[in-house]
């Protein structure tokens, strides 16, 4: 299956993940994903029908807390820890753009 | 070398002060950080205010903690109010924690005193510490080697006489390879005993904190003391922690030992050989030997490799640039979060992030992701198995001992496969322990294995500690 795994799907990934790769990344990545999917065909081939998944270890349940108000991080100190903030809250560069 | 509760009694009598003992542990790191490069950052500041209170509580006679006084480094993905936490990426550098981890409140109450945040893997993954953006950890017994990974710092301090204790976190291995590499002990808890509140998540399934000591006594106490349920944390286990440093001396006899052959099979000589030199002390000493197979083990590695990727590419996907560590400005939002990423994170990250978001991608979920949860389940129930059987199993920590700087960084299987005999216990959710019994042919220390159920660190430091005292330790 992963001899299927092409450049193109590489570059897919990437752009997915939000990362850019330059030409010789995107060849060594392709490559290096190769074979650690080869690895991975022994599990891939396994005939697991009527297996359930398994997420956590002990099946604990969710866990919620009591609706109460409680102390809370500041905001202010943890505005200060990010690259950009204005008026309390993060700042970023413009999501939208022109109106067309 | 003083043991973390010699210290701690000496400090609370008054025979020695925190003071003292902080000042020891950083004339040593002066002497060899440049060298090992273990610490990322010293917090000499906050140290000696810590040892200071602890000073100042003895002498007004107020009770200290268990680890009164006792200098304890802290892996670098763990948060520290105010100190600079960077797992070892370029993404963070710079970015101070508004809160710190459970872990830390706890040992901070205990009386330890944190000296610095250590070196490791980038985001924790890696197997040899040569991920990390800020260079490599030395191994201090052979600086021309790793010191394993990704806990690779907090290893090399103790190691190295920096620190009695440290802290870190082991997703697949990533605190019994460093301790088997560097000679120490280390464990593994089982998923839950320890509040992952604060450790900066790589695959929150499979992460968990834990101890390094140069001792199984200071690795029961450490864990003592960090152990127990946490309301911060939704996946902590719901009791307190175990009595552990009281059960160390408790022995083997009578318990029954699987030596599990697919936790063997593969590994160099002297490591096989060191196993099986355990194993008969752990025969002398009392116990039920049975070999045993666990087929299912032989695809631990596999799955983990889709596992832990596909958790870590959702994890890391709040690297973005908007809410903390690094920014690089570009045109719109979505060119910032790509141009942010692509500079902040290293290749082995990027690796794992693109293999990861592969895995759970349309079309191929199924096949990768959805089998490996399965297989997931299998493990479970082969170790399940096991121990109707037996009561803790053996095996080899690592399939070698410390290997040199660059002989794996170029082949990612190569490098995974280190942690080929650690990843099943992280998948089971269990226990184990790896603790230094004998050498290899380079005088290196080779590191014994012990696994057990979920809730058996007693019983496995119990082991461990009948191994140590066949070494004369």
């Amino acid at each position: 299956m992963s001899a299927e795994l092409t450049r193109d799907d590489v570059a897919k990934v990437a752009r997915l993940a939000r990362l850019t790769l330059s030409d010789a990344e995107l060849d060594l990545f392709t490559e290096q994903l190769r074979g650690i999917l080869d690895h991975a065909e022994d599990i891939a081939a396994l005939n697991l029908e009527g297996v359930t998944a398994t997420a956590h270890p002990f099946g604990l349940t969710n866990v919620v807390r009591a609706d109460e108000v409680r102390e809370s991080l500041s905001r202010d100190e943890v505005l200060a820890a990010a690259p950009d903030a204005r008026e309390g809250r993060f700042a970023v560069p413009r999501i939208l753009g022109e109106a067309p | 070398m003083t043991s973390a509760i010699d210290i701690a009694r000496d400090v609370a009598s008054g025979a020695t002060s925190a003071e003292a003992q902080l000042e020891k542990s950083l004339e040593t790191i002066a002497a060899r950080n440049e060298e090992l490069n273990v610490f990322l950052y010293l917090d000499q500041e906050g140290a000696r205010a810590q040892a200071r209170a602890v000073d100042a509580k003895v002498r007004a006679g107020e009770p200290v903690g268990p680890l009164a006084g006792v200098p304890i480094a802290l892996k670098d993905n763990l948060c520290q109010r105010g100190v600079p936490t960077t797992c070892s990426s370029k993404i963070l550098e710079g970015w101070r924690p508004p809160y710190s981890a459970t872990v830390i409140e706890r040992v901070l109450a205990a009386g330890a005193v944190a000296v610095g945040k250590t070196n490791l893997d980038e985001f924790a993954m890696g197997s040899s510490t040569e991920t990390s953006a800020f260079g490599p950890t030395r191994n201090p017994l052979d600086p021309s080697r790793v010191p394993g990974g990704s806990s690779g710092g907090s290893a090399a301090a103790v190691a190295a006489k920096m620190t009695t204790i440290s802290l870190g976190s082991d997703t697949g291995g990533s605190i019994r390879q460093p301790a088997a590499l560097c000679g120490l002990v280390g464990m593994k808890p089982t998923y839950g005993l320890v509040s992952r509140y604060g450790l900066i998540a790589f695959s929150s399934s499979l992460d968990q904190i834990g101890p390094f000591a140069a001792n199984v006594a200071d690795a029961a106490l450490l864990l003592e003391v960090i152990a127990g349920h946490d309301p911060m944390d939704s996946t902590s286990l719901p009791e307190p922690a175990p009595s552990l440093l009281a059960h160390v001396n408790d022995g083997v006899a009578g318990k029954r030992v699987g030596v599990v052959r697919e936790l063997i099979e593969g590994a160099d000589d002297e490591v096989v050989a060191a196993v099986n030199a355990a194993v008969d002390v752990l025969r002398d000493a009392g116990a039920e030997v049975v070999e045993l197979s666990i087929p299912e083990t032989r695809l631990g590695l596999s799955a983990y490799y889709l596992l832990a990727p596909a958790e870590a590419s959702s994890n890391l996907a709040r690297f973005d640039g908007v809410r903390y560590g690094l920014r690089v400005d570009a045109e719109d939002v979505t060119a910032m979060n790509e141009a942010t990423r692509t500079m902040g994170f290293g290749a082995e990250v990027k690796r794992r992030i693109m293999l990861g978001t592969y895995a759970l991608s349309a079309g191929y979920y199924d096949a990768y992701y959805g089998q490996a949860l399965k297989v997931r389940t299998q493990m479970i129930h082969a170790f399940r198995d096991a121990y109707q059987k037996v009561d803790f199993l053996i095996g080899a920590t690592t399939p070698s001992v410390a290997f040199k700087f660059g002989e794996k960084s170029d082949n990612p299987m190569a490098m995974y496969l280190s942690d080929v005999f650690t990843i099943p216990t992280n998948l089971a959710g269990e226990a184990a322990v790896s603790v230094p019994f004998g050498h290899g042919a380079t005088g290196l220390p080779i590191g014994v294995q012990l696994l057990g159920p979920g809730r058996s660190e007693a019983m496995l430091f119990a082991g461990a500690r009948v191994l140590e005292v066949a070494e004369g330790r």
